[in-house]
């Protein structure tokens, strides 16, 4: 019963923090159509900026954390209006390619943020404090407060994000232009300006994903790539751009996870979801959420 | 005698004077040629900055005095990103560009390993600082001719795990309050140089007076070590003896934040350097390892003005164990140079090297010779007088304790709140 308890409580969390890191990538994918290979680079950039402001200065927690979400929506926008609208708006690259242009682009992107980190910071892996300190004991387990209290903010910035898409005009907006881009411009909306919402909101959620991370376990230029992967294999799972999609493969995948390391391996817990992945590309390859 | 007829005279006598004074100062301009040595190690990594710091310290104190036969050390520094490519081309340049006629450094024992065939293949003494798989020595050991060009100045992980049983048992079995921390968890990750380690703990943990319960190895990109502490704590162990060294925070700081029931003891390569207690948040609070030397203590009678010259130089409170040896490979080097005026390289050099007996800041510095199975490395023990030694200390409230040797002991083991004990 214990394992039980320890599986589902870890599963949460894990689950938690996967999700809000790929509801953006499927966020920016699925309106902007980028595929931001960049991505678990940022939201390492958010984390580092955090702890390094906390340590540097007598900001506090709170405020070193803002001071991380800001660095990665400031990092974003400059990742749009110096890779991604260029590129796009490059005349010579025919219109097919652009989003291969774009890839390569935001892998290079990735590879520098990374090198800038590492030169910046260190290599070594870094932790903001934590949040809240003690444990809550569930029977025979220990559950730290400061992980549950990053479950809980995940899952509120999450229902945040599908609040404002689903009951705001711009958020309505928003997903009409991940629909038909056309029609959303024939109707009389300006297209440019969505999507600089659009990339200013997935900034805002890399940036929180970043120092919730930083606080539940650590955080440095070399698990960029790592970040990157699992948030691709999730958007993939659920369906390329679709959020609720995103949602259910990261809990689909922090479950599998998490079971195969207790009842297994931590060495193999990535393994289960892969296997999946593959599964479900083959027999459903837009996703489990994902339009035909 | 009249001016024309003098001018060849003159002539003679200048010209005379002008090639003397070229020939007299060629030993001056070559006594003034620096030696160079390259320094090869990760930027990024605390360990790689101690590194070339501790060199940067060496270099300049023994240039002060004079250099080598009037002539100064320079250093080539090269950042490896530890990569074994990087580190194998930073060699190439700095032995055939530079013209270094050693290089020291080298964190990752992946690659010191790369590196030994370019030290064979060019001939130049390799000195590693910072690396601890007897793969290295065992190589040197199994090939001395080939591999003779490589000296380790930093424990291999084999007698680092014989080091810890050593210090476990003084600190905690001989310790009739800690007596019943006895049940080991064995964590580390899954790493070419924990291999020795995993094995020697096995072997000498028992003989120590612990019983292994548990046995982890962990992937180097394991974030999550939820399930790793579930099943230590189901299987009832009350220390953990580990063995990390490139994934030294998260295990350390998910310890902390789970209150897992055990103390964290062994190895851990970053926990040496201030900078661990900032990069964890103070996580590491309570856990107990070793390393060369700490806070100016006198393992030797050098220890301490090492000790403050670093700490005034860099304004870093406790230089991580990668100071110490590299400070030690550069004297040493030093050492060996001077014995053959600043002549000696290749061969010449290592046959210099292997007869090093020096005090160092460590220890008494010498090398096992090649016919022993750790070849060229420093030898241990655990009497500064006798050879190279280490320290074991406790974070306590931001602050390094040493608490092993006894006669350099600042203060006691304490058992964090969150790990229980029957007098608690």
């Amino acid at each position: 019963m214990d394992l039980l308890i320890q599986i589902l409580i870890s599963g949460f969390i894990i689950g938690a923090i996967y999700a809000l890191g790929a509801a953006g990538m499927a966020a920016i994918f699925g309106i902007s159509g980028v595929l931001n290979l960049a991505h678990g680079a940022l939201i390492v950039l958010a984390a580092m900026v955090a702890w390094y402001v906390g340590h540097h200065t007598g900001l506090g927690i709170y405020l070193s954390a803002l001071t991380g979400i800001l660095a990665a929506i400031v990092a974003t926008y400059m990742l749009y209006a110096g890779v991604i609208l260029p590129l796009e708006r490059f005349r010579h690259i025919p219109p097919e390619e652009k989003h291969v242009f774009q890839l390569v682009a935001t892998l290079l992107v990735a590879i520098i943020i990374q090198g800038v980190l590492e030169w910046t910071f260190g290599a070594t892996p870094v932790t903001t404090p934590p949040m809240i300190d003690g444990v809550l004991r569930i029977g025979g387990n220990t559950v730290p407060l400061n992980s549950l209290l990053i479950g809980a903010v995940a899952w509120l910035v999450l229902i945040g994000l599908w609040l404002f898409i689903s009951h705001t005009r711009l958020g309505k907006a928003m997903l009409a232009a991940s629909m038909s881009p056309k029609g959303l411009a024939i109707v009389g909306y300006d297209i440019g300006r969505i999507h600089i919402v659009v990339w200013g909101l997935y900034g805002l959620v890399v940036g929180i994903a970043g120092v919730l991370l930083a606080s539940f376990t650590s955080a440095s230029g070399e698990v960029a790539t790592n970040l990157t992967a699992i948030s691709f294999t999730i958007v993939v799972l659920g369906g390329l751009g679709n959020i609720l999609g995103s949602l259910v493969g990261a809990y689909i995948l922090g479950f599998l996870s998490t079971i195969t390391a207790f009842l297994i391996s931590p060495a193999v817990s990535e393994l289960p979801g892969l296997v999946l992945l593959v599964l479900v590309l083959y027999i459903r390859p837009q996703g489990l959420f994902g339009r035909r | 005698m009249s001016v024309p007829k003098l001018r060849p005279w003159l002539a003679a006598t200048a010209a005379a004077l002008g090639v003397s004074g070229y020939v007299l100062a060629i030993p001056q301009a070559l006594a003034a040629q620096p030696i160079a040595v390259g320094v090869l190690a990760p930027k990024s990594q605390i360990l790689g900055k101690s590194i070339f710091n501790s060199a940067e310290l060496a270099a300049a104190e023994i240039n002060a005095k004079g250099g080598i036969a009037g002539r100064p050390l320079e250093l080539h520094e090269y950042d490896t990103q530890e990569s074994a490519t990087n580190a194998a081309q930073a060699f190439q340049r700095t032995v055939q560009q530079d013209h270094s006629v050693a290089v020291v450094g080298i964190f990752e024992s992946e690659v010191g390993l790369a590196l030994m065939p370019w030290s064979s293949r060019l001939k130049t003494p390799l000195l590693v600082t910072a690396t601890a798989s007897p793969e290295i020595s065992g190589r040197t050991h199994a090939q001395p001719d080939r591999f003779k060009y490589t000296f380790s100045f930093w424990f291999n992980s084999e007698i680092q795990a014989r080091q810890i049983c050593e210090i476990g048992h003084d600190t905690l079995t001989q310790n009739p309050q800690l007596a019943h921390f006895n049940r080991v968890a064995i964590l580390s990750e899954d790493a070419n140089w924990t291999k020795a380690v995993d094995k020697t703990y096995e072997a000498c943990l028992p003989k120590a007076g612990f019983k292994v319960v548990n046995h982890t190895r962990f992937a180097p990109s394991t974030t999550d070590f939820t399930p790793i502490y579930s099943k230590i704590k189901s299987d009832k162990a009350n220390i953990i003896m580990a063995g990390v060294a490139h994934v030294s925070v998260p295990p350390v700081v998910q310890w902390h934040q789970q209150q897992v029931p055990a103390l964290f003891d062994g190895i851990n390569a970053a926990a040496s350097s201030s900078d661990f207690w900032s990069a964890t948040n103070g996580a590491t609070n309570g856990l107990i390892t070793t390393s060369a030397g700490l806070s100016g203590a006198a393992v030797t009678s050098r220890t301490a003005a090492f000790y403050k010259a670093y700490q005034q130089r860099f304004h870093i409170n406790q230089p991580a164990y990668g100071a110490y040896s590299t400070y030690e490979a550069m004297y040493a080097l030093a050492d060996a140079l001077k014995r053959t005026q600043g002549k000696a390289k290749g061969d010449a050099l290592v046959k210099a090297l292997e007869t090093t007996d020096t005090e160092g800041v460590m220890g008494r510095i010498r090398f096992y010779g090649l016919d022993s199975p750790f070849a060229h490395e420093l030898m241990a023990n655990a009497d500064p007088a006798k050879g190279a030694s280490v320290v074991a200390f406790q974070w306590q409230n931001g602050k390094q304790v040493i608490v092993w040797p006894q006669r350099l002991a600042t203060g006691k083991i304490e058992v964090p709140s969150f790990v229980p004990s029957p007098k608690s």
